[in-house]
């Protein structure tokens, strides 16, 4: 800054002006950001710190594990008797307070079959005193089962009982560890398979908003003002409409003895009902509909900008229509196919409600799976770890999408 | 219509024609869906599809029991009671917050700008489901999990996108120089922000506020992860109704609903064309 009209002074009075502004607009924006770091930043981060952070074990035994730590778990001794004798000791108590069985699964998810072996062990523990535990409690497994001599039970122990473990990452990437600690692929791909089907069913659900948005969009942006906005309300009013809503009347039309099946057998053009509902189908045609307004928007409002003249102007200097529509029309929608394209791609691939409630086993994505396992079977750090593997592929999506559009430039409605 | 130009031969008018009539279909596609819900609610008897005497038009297989059926049923009226009074309360936290934090953004001066707005309006890219996995977690530990209030904090997270979007689509062209005339002429802060700003961008705030009402309105996972029994919500007591036993009191309710989004549809249009009217009059 120097601007020679402007004394030191009044450079100086510019200056604290302008602090002053910055200092103004931020502490306007301070309320909501520290808002959206408890409400939602927070949250995601401890999603995130879930996915392998894991205390269970260590909060089942945690004596048997401080014990265990001066044991080393790659020689081939068996960790000393006080070590034993102490998770003896737990173990009973366990047992006695009903959690003998929780400790079973765990240890079962880092060595398969071990499970039965701590459940019988436990019962039997539970019949001797504390005090005789404390000295023969090492003695006491070893007659009740040979396979507490092994060594790979320990380890499995020990390492069941770290409070932190990229397990479940290993599994969520259908990994897993081998006996001699290398990182070796499943036998059976569960998560893959289904991250790999939930891009699918995404991309299927873009493309078919693209290809049958664009016809739509572009007889909005070229007929008359007053039938555009009228028409437009039929784009708008799915828009609003609850998504459960959406979701019951394609429930309605694709039953069994739904909409769709009793009109095509009124007119015989089927005899036996097709079975539409819970599947990929489904959730494909579903969602197909429910996001359509997504991509119809931003296109109509590109194709809105595009001046008809280009494209006269080419049939004029002798281009035939459809070559003239390839070459000149379609290349300046791009912008509204990429807006929309992502948008429409980065909502579904993170969809639940509705593969939930059409889609059946086969009409799932992964988020059907999160929730299975944030609900059903309670494996909180394999759904968290499934969930950060999705946020990272929506955050990648996201940085595109604000690259090739910009964030600032969404519109809605 | 579109009008065709003179010199397109017939097959270029044909190939015209069966684009309007693919958009017409494509338009058809996106409306019957919602509107076959509409008569199915009046059915007599309880199934999801027509019987044979609707479609005779017998005023006998018609009836209004699911509606009755809605107001017998003290679930749904918490339903309806809960939807409304935390999309209110969320939407009042959203909208204070979104239209501040927005006026703030678009100084030029705001550092920061680009990555701060792309964390404010993540909690509307991020799946639901990420986000409702997390703060069961989160506000489980903050002893909220399973109350209005934990419920609430989260439909107003979600819905300040759309307000901070809409605030800053209505700044767009707002004349600073107006404020600093106010300050300058005396006025305080707190006056002029009601006086001078308000007025201008009052149409964004409404929409933006429409918005933030309408996605705690309509939202189910996070309700299905950190509300109890006492939070049900419309969306939240159709989802169970869907999954376990489906009955027409549900297409009832949803029929509701839509006539409550041609509402909202109205509104918001009314609002489009009033900022628009303003901005070409300060033009």
């Amino acid at each position: 800054m120097s601007n020679p009209e402007l004394t030191p002074d009044e450079i100086k009075q510019a200056d604290r002006n302008r602090r002053r502004s910055k200092l103004l607009a931020t502490l306007f924006v301070v309320p909501l950001l520290v808002f959206i770091f408890v409400t939602f930043v927070a949250p995601i981060g401890t999603m995130l710190y879930r996915s392998f952070y894991h205390p269970t074990v260590s909060e089942l035994i945690p004596n048997t594990l401080e014990a265990l730590d001066d044991w080393s778990e790659d020689g081939s001794e068996l960790p000393p008797n006080p070590t034993l004798n102490i998770f003896a000791v737990e173990l009973k108590s366990l047992f006695e307070e009903r959690l003998s069985g929780k400790l079973a699964e765990e240890i079962n998810r880092a060595l398969p079959g071990s499970s039965s072996l701590i459940k019988s062990t436990a019962r039997l523990v539970s019949r001797a005193d504390t005090a005789e535990l404390e000295t023969g409690g090492a003695a006491l497994l070893f007659d009740s089962n040979s396979k507490w001599q092994q060594i790979e039970l320990w380890q499995a122990i020990k390492k069941a009982g770290s409070v932190f473990t990229a397990d479940y990452y290993l599994t969520a990437l259908d990994l897993e560890r081998s006996p001699s600690g290398e990182i070796v692929q499943r036998g059976t791909q569960i998560y893959l398979d289904l991250y790999w089907k939930s891009l699918k069913i995404a991309f299927y659900i873009t493309l078919l908003t693209a290809l049958i948005g664009f016809p739509l969009a572009w007889y909005l942006a070229n007929a008359p003002t007053r039938i555009a906005n009228t028409l437009m309300i039929f784009v708008l009013l799915p828009f609003w409409t609850s998504l459960l809503v959406r979701t019951t009347s394609w429930i309605a039309l694709l039953q069994t003895n739904g909409v769709v099946n009793s009109t095509l057998q009124t007119l015989h053009i089927i005899s036996e009902p097709l079975e539409m509902m819970y599947t990929q189908f489904a959730t494909v045609i579903a969602m197909t509909h429910i996001l359509l307004p997504f991509m119809i928007l931003p296109l109509y409002s590109v194709m809105k900008g595009i001046d008809p003249s280009y494209f006269r102007a080419a049939l004029s200097l002798g281009a035939k229509p459809i070559p003239a529509f390839i070459r000149i029309y379609l290349p300046m929608t791009v912008p509204g196919f990429s807006a929309g394209a992502l948008l429409v791609f980065i909502i579904s691939i993170g969809y639940y409600i509705t593969p939930a409630l059409v889609g059946g086993t086969e009409g799932q994505m992964i988020s059907n799976l999160i929730a299975f396992h944030m609900q059903s079977s309670n494996n909180w750090e394999l759904a968290a770890a499934l969930g950060s593997l999705l946020l990272l592929l929506i955050t990648l999506l996201y940085w595109l999408y604000d690259r090739l559009v910009g964030i600032s430039n969404l519109k809605l409605g | 219509m579109v009008q065709f130009p003179r010199y397109f031969t017939l097959w270029q008018k044909l190939g015209l024609t069966g684009v309007k009539l693919t958009a017409w279909l494509v338009l058809l596609f996106l409306m019957a869906p919602i509107l076959v819900i509409i008569p199915l609610s009046f059915n007599a008897e309880p199934y999801f599809t027509f019987t044979q005497g609707m479609l005779a038009l017998d005023p006998e297989a018609y009836s209004l029991k699911w509606y009755q059926e809605i107001l017998a049923d003290d679930k749904w009226l918490l339903a309806i009671k809960n939807s409304f009074y935390i999309g209110f309360m969320a939407t009042i936290i959203a909208t204070v917050l979104g239209t501040t934090a927005a006026i703030g953004l678009t100084r030029a001066d705001m550092p920061f700008q680009r990555m701060i707005m792309a964390l404010l309006l993540s909690p509307m890219i991020v799946p639901v489901i990420i986000t409702a996995a997390g703060m069961f977690f989160f506000y489980s530990q903050l002893d909220i999990a399973g109350s209005y209030i934990g419920v609430i904090l989260a439909h107003a997270a979600l819905g300040t996108p759309f307000v901070v979007i809409t605030v800053n689509a209505a700044l767009a062209g707002f004349d600073y120089s107006l404020v600093r005339a106010s300050l300058g002429m005396g006025a305080r802060p707190v006056y002029t922000f009601f006086k001078v700003i308000m007025p201008l961008i009052r149409p964004g705030v409404i929409s933006g506020a429409l918005f933030a009402f309408v996605t705690s309105f309509d939202e189910v996972i996070v309700v299905l992860f950190l509300a109890g029994p006492e939070q049900r919500t419309i969306p939240r007591q159709m989802f169970s109704g869907l999954r376990e036993e489906i009955n027409p009191t549900i297409l009832a309710v949803a029929t509701l609903l839509v006539i409550l989004s041609g509402l909202l549809l109205f509104t918001m249009e009314y609002l489009r064309a009033r900022s628009e009217k303003m901005r070409s009059g300060t033009a």
